[in-house]
């Protein structure tokens, strides 16, 4: 803690609140706005409101923020994740200041460069050296800054040779290489990001991410950074915080924190109540799964080598002699990846049961998946009758325990799929 | 980052809003945006014409070769012995400065909502931006202006007040806090009310029709109508640009003082609305 004092602070948030007003804002014009307000003045329903709209939900707030208190220090690399709707956008868009807070204190000690959206205020009609000009101008840069650092932006672009064309006729992805440009070497303080490095290909992804990388470590930059990718933000921050509901529910190490996301995201929970979730009309119910656990960990998050235990509670109508597990598990893309069964089958007996099931995943990538459980029986002429089915009965996060600026592990789920296969052997050469 | 000024960089922001804070300082810090909003301004709006700048001579020349055939030819208004063309030109790039710095920054936060959203600069670059526009474009049409008025000098058919030059950069700070004032003010019920901006186009051609911009307010005599149109406070300063480069213009201490009462008052409201929509007018736009 000592350490922590005697840093410098960055940025400083107390009890900052934000609401929005429910339903519909007044009415689109002034004139409707009159009506409305004449026609609430004699005590009449409003004539704009469109017909079986519920009266109280007019007026009614929703706090995006609801009292967040923050303290960032000079140098360092914040994630901040949470599902959509915990308040991260609202939360950098008042540091940003594109809009105020209803209640609360920011101080920001350092200019802040924004990069909530790359490529605001670029107009197609100027060229592209022209639009340096005027992003950086819009981000706080003055024209000399630019000038110093007009080359460096431009080789990092790579669009050198479309520089002097008017930007409308850029590719999309020249489009957003030249803006991040712009954003990364802005001469700020602190940086925010939203999502940015969605864009542009895998390659300038990775030089992105390593030049934000460089900003926070070797240039003492803060950085705050969001993002729904698990990864990027492993790579990139020291520290994490997670929120929820517009309150900051967890500040501190990241893996810590993305724990504490996945268990407090709706899809991804050790414990699945599954009493009443919807089950496909291929079962015939005579078995009904209560619950799926994952069992002997705090998060679901299963790093390389280690199994899933996982204990599934359910009735059974009848006894059955040979009934069979097996789950199949998806991407968060639902995209079937493979299929695990039991090689000896239960033997259940009539009534409420338990089983605790173990298993080996060591080539599954990382990635996030979850499971279908399908419990069913193989009659004797060898058909298939299926009891129960319950789809993502379980999910968890598959992790690989790399230090974090070792990017050659790191898994490219979207072109090399889901399966990582044992290591080639070279046999000659 | 060793710049110790920049290190020592402290914003403050607090859910109380102050009802005049301007931060001008800010605004300075910005003004290499400012330059660039203003050569963009230009830059766009001539790129892929066939003439491009020359525009901004043509259109107050053509404007005014048909007005002096509509009100000087049809019409027979007389323009207190001043060449026709000569007082056109000149009654246009004054009144066109006003309605530039009015018009352009009507729209400033619906046009810029995109912009605004995304990336904090302060506001107040946009409309000083677009004034500073506005004065090019009046500068450059009265190079026009000159022309004509050396030609008739040559010819002598005017006598300028030359000592009353001096009075010309006050009156365009004049014309252009009102306009800007105006404009503001719009800008900022735009946030909410579209259909404003449906009036404004109406708005200000019907202003220009009772502000003695074609016809000289000496042509109306003493009356209700001239006091009512003195009131109207682009008058005054339309009057006295006139005198000063045209050496026909009518002056009333009064009615000046009460001009400049009108703008200062819009130019308070407009800053104290603009600094109150500016904060979240992103939430409601």
């Amino acid at each position: 803690m000592d350490k922590e004092q005697n840093r410098e602070i960055a940025i400083r948030l107390s009890g900052v609140k934000k609401k929005y007003k429910l339903g519909q804002i007044g009415g689109a014009t002034l004139s409707e706005e009159l009506r409305s307000w004449w026609a609430k003045a004699r005590g009449r329903e409003d004539p704009n409101l469109p017909i079986g709209t519920d009266q109280r939900l007019i007026g009614q707030t929703f706090m995006a923020l609801n009292g967040v208190d923050l303290t960032v220090y000079k140098g360092e690399a914040l994630g901040i994740i949470g599902s959509n709707g915990a308040g991260k956008s609202t939360m950098l868009k008042l540091l940003c200041r594109v809009t105020a807070p209803t209640e609360g204190e920011i101080d920001l000690y350092g200019r802040i460069a924004s990069m909530l959206e790359v490529g605001t205020g670029f107009n197609g009609e100027m060229t592209g050296r022209e639009n340096i000009y005027m992003n950086g101008a819009i981000l706080g840069m003055t024209k000399a800054e630019i000038d110093a650092k007009m080359e460096d932006i431009i080789a990092f672009s790579e669009v050198r040779d479309f520089i002097d064309t008017p930007t409308k006729r850029y590719s999309s992805g020249m489009f957003v290489k030249l803006a991040f440009s712009v954003a990364a070497h802005l001469d700020s303080e602190i940086m925010i990001m939203d999502e940015v490095l969605a864009v542009g290909d895998v390659r300038f992804q990775k030089k992105c991410l390593d030049r934000m990388r460089a900003a926070a470590k070797k240039e003492g930059r803060t950085v705050l950074y969001v993002s729904h990718n698990m990864n990027t933000i492993r790579q990139l921050c020291d520290r994490c915080i997670v929120m929820d509901k517009g309150r900051i529910v967890f500040e501190g190490d990241v893996e810590e924190a993305i724990a504490v996301y996945y268990g407090k995201g709706s899809s991804l929970q050790l414990l699945n109540n599954c009493e009443h979730t919807t089950r496909e009309p291929i079962a015939d119910g005579e078995v009904h799964i209560h619950t799926v656990q994952i069992l002997d960990r705090e998060s679901p998050v299963v790093y390389e080598g280690e199994d899933i235990k996982l204990k599934i509670t359910f009735r059974a109508e009848r006894d059955f002699p040979g009934l069979a597990f097996r789950t199949i598990f998806f991407t968060s893309a639902s995209v079937p990846v493979g299929m695990a069964a039991t090689a000896p089958q239960l033997d259940v007996r009539e009534g409420e049961n338990e089983a605790v099931f173990l298993f080996r995943l060591p080539q599954l990538a990382e990635g996030e998946y979850n499971g279908r459980v399908v419990l069913y029986e193989v009659n004797e002429y060898g058909a298939e009758i299926v009891h129960d089915v319950v789809n993502a009965a379980f999910a968890f996060q598959k992790a690989f325990q790399t230090s974090v600026n070792d990017t050659s592990k790191r898994w490219n789920q979207q072109y090399w799929g889901s399966v990582v296969f044992p290591n080639i052997q070279v046999l000659e050469g | 980052m060793t710049n110790p000024a920049q290190s020592n960089y402290h914003v403050h922001i607090s859910a109380k809003h102050q009802l005049l804070k301007l931060n001008l300082k800010e605004v300075w810090r910005y003004r290499d945006l400012i330059y660039l909003f203003t050569k963009r301004n230009f830059v766009v709006s001539y790129k892929q014409t066939i003439l491009g700048p020359a525009w901004i001579f043509l259109t107050p020349l053509f404007s005014s070769i048909v007005q002096a055939f509509v009100f000087g030819g049809i019409a027979g208004i007389a323009t207190d012995g001043v060449p026709m063309l000569l007082f056109y030109l000149c009654s246009n790039a004054v009144w066109g400065f006003f309605s530039n710095c009015l018009t352009s920054n009507a729209n400033t936060f619906t046009d810029n909502a995109y912009v605004f959203g995304k990336v904090y600069f302060p506001r107040l670059t946009t409309p000083i931006s677009n004034m500073c526009s506005a004065l090019i474009r009046f500068g450059i049409q009265m190079l026009l202006v000159l022309a004509f008025l050396l030609y008739f000098l040559i010819r002598g058919q005017v006598s300028p007040h030359w000592a009353a030059w001096l009075v010309i950069p006050l009156e365009l700070a004049h014309l252009g806090i009102l306009g800007m004032g105006c404009g503001i003010v719009v800008s900022s019920l735009t946030t909410k009310y579209r259909d404003l901006i449906v009036l404004v186009d109406f708005g200000v051609s019907a202003w220009m029709y009772l502000t003695p911009v074609v016809y000289p307010l000496s042509t109306l005599g003493e009356g209700w109508m001239k006091t009512a149109l003195m009131i109207n406070p682009v008058t005054m300063p339309v009057e006295l640009m006139r005198y000063a480069i045209l050496g026909k213009g009518t002056f009333h201490p009064g009615f000046y003082c009460l001009s400049w009462a009108i703008t200062l008052v819009i130019a308070f409201v407009g800053i104290v609305i603009f600094n109150k929509v500016e904060r979240t007018f992103m939430d409601t736009v």
